[in-house]
């Protein structure tokens, strides 16, 4: 089954909303020139401590910066893409307007509004420091009010569909909307110290805080950065090759047993910790199985592009897509790697997370977030991409910018695991702590030229996304077109 | 094509919804519901003890100030862990860490153990500028915390919240608690000023007091260290 192979029921002009797809497209690209942008500083207060700096009654050193860059990276651009590229598939999929147009508002502007007094209340130092549950309890009841909106639409718009099957793509959107409630509910189950004040106490204490932690963190990972984006994977790959998903049966077998196992491996995040021994061990266990459909899922991507591998001479977009896939892959292998007790004996609490975690998120998430983006703004704007090449150019920096950040940090996070246990002959210690900070630093510095490359592709996005839309226009809506022939469109482009 | 039976569930929208659910509730509850149960990791460990009234004001300053996201507390049972830090942490000395402090990531030393390593005075001078201790360091200087007065406003209220949680304090450390405080903080006041560091009014009372004195009870319940490091100890070994 092609990706929506579908059209509008004939004699009837279907209009789906595309309002609240263009509100997220436009919000995520500013989240993400934001969230990149703190990044690039907190990398670099990292090599120049002086940059930790004040303003006023603003404390904006990196304990407080990095919360903030984390949170809008994921929430205001990951996520932004996610529910633009959702909202755009599903309705094109079910073959009818989403149930409700006031939810629509109330997620795109509800989404916003959390993500706004997000970054101005961890400014202040707000923080309930669990990472990437970091917002207070106020925040923690917005997100989940503006989840349910998200849930209830995207339901109501499941039930009153026009198509009889569900295609993949709906599927890992599914899962990312039952998951992320799940988690985000459970570990943010929290005591306010009084109704006035943002400050809460965790319902957990210790060791089984840290179990419900990243048993909400890594599958943060797993359903914020990964199943949402296989749905946009799904969907917008096949749109742009023209051609149906390589292998629906892949898709069955790996969606489920993606979700299946993805829970179960987030206690190798606290390998050698005080949890008992038979978590962690599952944790292992579980992290090595995940290679199996993470790997499935890349390989029915990359196989979708089977007979038109020519056209990644061509066509920045799926150069995106199958970088991304291929960054996927390789995320998804390393992650397992160090979950092995030994390896991450050396690779815990250094920049090998770092790179790794972005390795994935700057690889697989971002490359196929632009590609999204790329596809959606001139069809929302009715319009044909500005610039083909500007889009090219940000493909090369961005895929040199990722290089240059992960190599430098994998350098460093051996380098520092290494000499942290390095012995002399006689068995002490060889190194002070502070030999070992000033080892890194030099990768700490070539980091920040990698991130710099990064966020220069996403102002070049940011320009030709503002030109495609000036020379369109989003007043004088065309009908829709069907979507097959929408295909036939795109891949004439 | 094959798998003509997954038709049927792609077919309706609520059964896959449900299924869906189950797949990822299962690891979810092996996870999490075993661990609640099993003693020794929610049972405190002998003469562990809930953090004081300034302590706790300390750790709030601590979390606020995302210091978590430079510093683990956590020490790995190896040697060249515990030779560094000292002995591994333990299920149960975390138990009234509410959130929990672990960390992921060492942009600077673990602090579980810290408690006691150092002179009050070192850290006032650490948390002033870094760099006057160690020139390679690359924490962020806080200052600030010393002119910043103690707000202790919200002091009951957190232990209130806490002993509903489970952390047992009593009637009289919760009504006594503004008054301990203060007498927590003298202490190492006197400490700093024995150490020849001249406190202003506004120093006396400030956030960078309550943070050491954090700092200084962190990893120390277990009664380890034999005899906390002053400042004549650390000249010595220098």
């Amino acid at each position: 089954m092609a990706a929506g192979a579908s059209a509008p029921p004939s004699g009837r002009e279907e209009l789906y909303d595309m309002a609240v797809v263009r509100g997220f497209a436009l919000s995520a690209l500013v989240w993400g020139i934001v969230g990149m942008t703190i990044g690039l500083v907190a990398a670099l207060q990292l090599a120049f401590p002086a940059l930790n700096v004040e303003l006023g009654p603003l404390h904006l050193h990196f304990g407080r910066l990095r919360p903030i860059h984390t949170n809008a990276v994921i929430f205001g651009f990951t996520l932004g893409v996610v529910f633009a590229g959702s909202y755009y598939g599903v309705q094109r999929l079910c073959r009818v307007r989403m149930w409700s147009d006031f939810l629509s508002r109330l997620n795109l502007w509800g989404w916003n509004a959390v993500i706004v007094a997000a970054a101005i209340s961890l400014l202040l130092g707000k923080t309930s420091s669990k990472e990437y549950a970091e917002l207070e309890w106020p925040l923690d009841i917005a997100i989940t009010v503006v989840w349910v909106a998200y849930a209830v639409n995207f339901f109501g718009t499941l039930a009153r569909r026009r198509e009889r099957g569900l295609y993949a793509a709906i599927w890992f959107w599914i899962a990312t909307i039952l998951t992320i409630a799940m988690l985000h509910i459970f570990n943010n189950l929290e005591v306010p110290v009084s109704w006035t004040a943002w400050k809460s106490y965790s319902l957990y204490a210790g060791v089984y805080d840290a179990n419900i932690q990243w048993w909400y963190g890594h599958n943060a990972v797993g359903f914020l950065l990964t199943t949402p984006i296989l749905g946009l994977m799904y969907y917008f790959l096949p749109k742009q090759v023209g051609r149906p998903v390589y292998s629906h049966r892949l898709s069955i077998l790996h969606f489920w047993s993606l979700i299946f196992l993805y829970i179960w491996a987030g206690p190798h995040h606290l390998i050698y910790s005080p949890l008992p021994d038979w978590a962690q061990s599952l944790g292992t266990a579980f992290s090595i199985m995940l290679i199996l459909p993470s790997w499935g899922g890349m390989l029915n991507g990359l196989l979708t592009l089977r007979g038109a591998w020519d056209r990644l001479r061509t066509d920045p977009l799926l150069k995106m897509f199958a970088v991304g896939l291929t960054f996927y892959g390789m995320s998804t292998f390393e992650g397992p790697m160090m979950s092995i007790k030994t390896v991450n004996s050396l690779s815990h609490f250094t920049d090998w997370t770092i790179g790794h975690v972005h390795s994935g998120a700057l690889g697989w998430v971002a490359l196929t977030s632009f590609a999204t983006l790329y596809y959606l703004v001139p069809r929302l704007w009715h319009t044909t991409l500005y610039s083909l090449r500007l889009a090219e150019l940000h493909f090369w920096v961005a895929t040199l910018g990722i290089v240059l950040y992960v190599t430098p940090m994998w350098i460093s996070g051996v380098t520092q695991g290494l000499m942290w246990r390095a012995v002399n002959p006689d068995g002490s210690l060889a190194y002070g702590f502070a030999e070992t900070v000033a080892a890194i630093r030099i990768y700490d510095l070539i980091r920040a030229g990698g991130g710099a490359l990064f966020l220069s592709g996403v102002l070049v996005m940011l320009y030709n996304v503002l030109r495609t839309i000036r020379q369109g226009s989003a007043a004088v809506p065309a009908p829709e077109l069907p979507s097959g022939l929408a295909a036939v469109v795109a891949g004439g482009r | 094509m094959g798998y003509e039976w997954h038709r049927r569930i792609e077919a309706r929208w609520v059964l896959l919804t449900v299924l869906t659910l189950l797949a990822v509730a299962v690891g979810g509850l092996v996870l999490l519901i075993p661990p609640y149960f099993l003693q020794g990791t929610v049972e405190p460990i002998e003469g562990v003890r809930p953090y004081t009234a300034l302590e706790l004001e300390g750790r709030d300053i601590y979390i606020r100030e995302g210091c978590n996201n430079c510093h683990s507390q956590q020490v790995r049972p190896f040697k060249t862990e515990t030779d560094r830090y000292g002995p591994y942490s333990m299920a149960g000395e975390s138990v009234y860490d509410r959130p929990f402090l672990f960390g992921s990531r060492r942009t600077g030393p673990d602090l579980a153990r810290v408690g006691g390593k150092y002179p009050d005075s070192w850290h006032w001078i650490h948390l002033h500028d870094p760099r006057q201790i160690e020139p390679r360091s690359n924490m962020p200087a806080f200052a600030f915390l010393e002119e910043t007065p103690l707000d202790t406003a919200l002091t009951v209220a957190k232990l209130e919240t806490l002993r509903g949680l489970g952390h047992p304090y009593s009637d009289a450390e919760i009504a006594d608690a503004p008054q301990d405080l203060r007498t927590q903080a003298e202490q190492h006041v006197a400490a700093l000023r024995r150490d020849g560091i001249a406190l202003s009014d506004t120093e006396v009372r400030s956030e960078a007091i309550a943070l050491i004195a954090y700092l200084q009870r962190l990893g120390t319940d277990i009664g380890w260290r034999k005899r906390p490091l002053t400042t004549a100890l650390l000249q010595e070994e220098r």
